[in-house]
């Protein structure tokens, strides 16, 4: 088992090609879940879907999140906060490029990195 | 006395809906051009749950109203007005008087601060809700004094700079425009308003 990763963008097709990618580097050996769009489909992010997409990418190693702007961020920690608490405890969101951050993250989980290595992977992208 | 809820819940819903196209311009001259839209779409589905959620106690309804914001609107709003109206139905008895609205809308000043990472003078619905919050904490609040302040405070977002959100991306170029959610929420206090007048 390695740390799940969840990709949340505005975009369904960015977060379907944030996926790609991710997929391209660690195969399927790294629980990932992602989603975009509002509820219409349209730009924006949905907590439903956010909460589907963490349900997909569960592991009890953890989950890492990453969004690309604002309501991203918003809504997913409401989806974190609906969770119980002992699965929110396992969940962060990476103050990280959505696209970037996911490769990275995603690679930092398949080599086994704990929940807080595979952040501070992802969040190393931002230091720069 | 308490205004009927379901009127409350229609004015409301119809003001947003009929809003649609200012906030959604608004939000389009700082933001990302949804906020009309995602709110058209919570308060439609909010309207869909009309008669579950007006067969709740006030609190219950409000919370439902609240988690149906959050799960339809598929914006930053959908968690920030959630979280405004679970606040308000956690807070709020079944006949609230102002000091308990006061009371309870300055707790969701805190907790949509805290939601938002956002405070005071950022150029957010903050600056509408937390002055309406310590206004009603005063003595004597009339109608006419809340409308009045909604509209002033909307209006003092105007020039401020935006320092949240997808605004705070144009920094000086936020100023000269009011905040969307500033104005959603001026629409909001103006439909409560207008609901206890009797003019709805």
């Amino acid at each position: 088992m390695t740390v799940g990763i969840v990709i949340v963008s505005h975009s369904p097709d960015v977060a379907k090609g944030a996926a790609d990618m991710v997929r391209q580097m660690v195969g399927n050996e790294v629980p990932l879940g992602f989603c975009g769009g509002n509820p219409d489909g349209g730009l924006g992010t949905s907590v439903e879907k956010i909460l589907a997409a963490i349900d997909q990418a569960w592991s009890e190693d953890g989950v890492a999140i990453l969004v690309d702007l604002g309501g991203a961020e918003t809504n997913s920690e409401m989806a974190i906060e609906m969770l119980p608490e002992d699965k929110q405890a396992k969940i962060v969101i990476c103050n990280a490029p959505v696209v970037e951050g996911a490769v990275m993250a995603a690679t930092e989980a398949w080599g086994g990195g704990s929940l807080h290595d595979v952040k501070r992977t992802a969040e190393e992208l931002s230091a720069q | 006395m308490a205004p009927p809820l379901d009127l409350l819940l229609d004015t409301l819903a119809a003001r947003i809906i009929a809003a649609a196209d200012e906030l959604t311009a608004l939000d389009s001259a700082i933001g990302d051009a949804d906020h009309g839209l995602n709110m058209k779409r919570g308060f439609e589905a909010v309207q869909a749950e009309r008669a579950a959620i007006l067969a709740k106690p006030l609190g219950e309804a409000l919370k439902t109203i609240g988690m149906t914001l959050v799960m339809k609107v598929g914006g930053a709003s959908g968690p920030l007005y959630g979280t405004l109206f679970m606040t308000l139905g956690k807070e709020l008895p079944a006949e609230p008087s102002v000091a308990d609205l006061a009371r309870a809308l300055g707790l969701a000043v805190e907790a949509l601060k805290a939601r938002g990472k956002a405070d005071f003078d950022n150029k957010t619905m903050l600056d509408v809700l937390g002055p309406l919050a310590q206004h009603l904490a005063g003595s004597d609040a009339s109608l006419a004094s809340v409308r009045a302040l909604a509209a002033e405070r909307a209006k003092a977002t105007v020039p401020m700079k935006a320092i949240k959100g997808r605004a705070s991306f144009l920094g000086d170029r936020s100023i000269g425009h009011m905040d969307p959610g500033a104005r959603s929420s001026q629409i909001m206090i103006e439909a409560v308003c207008d609901v206890l007048e009797g003019k709805a």
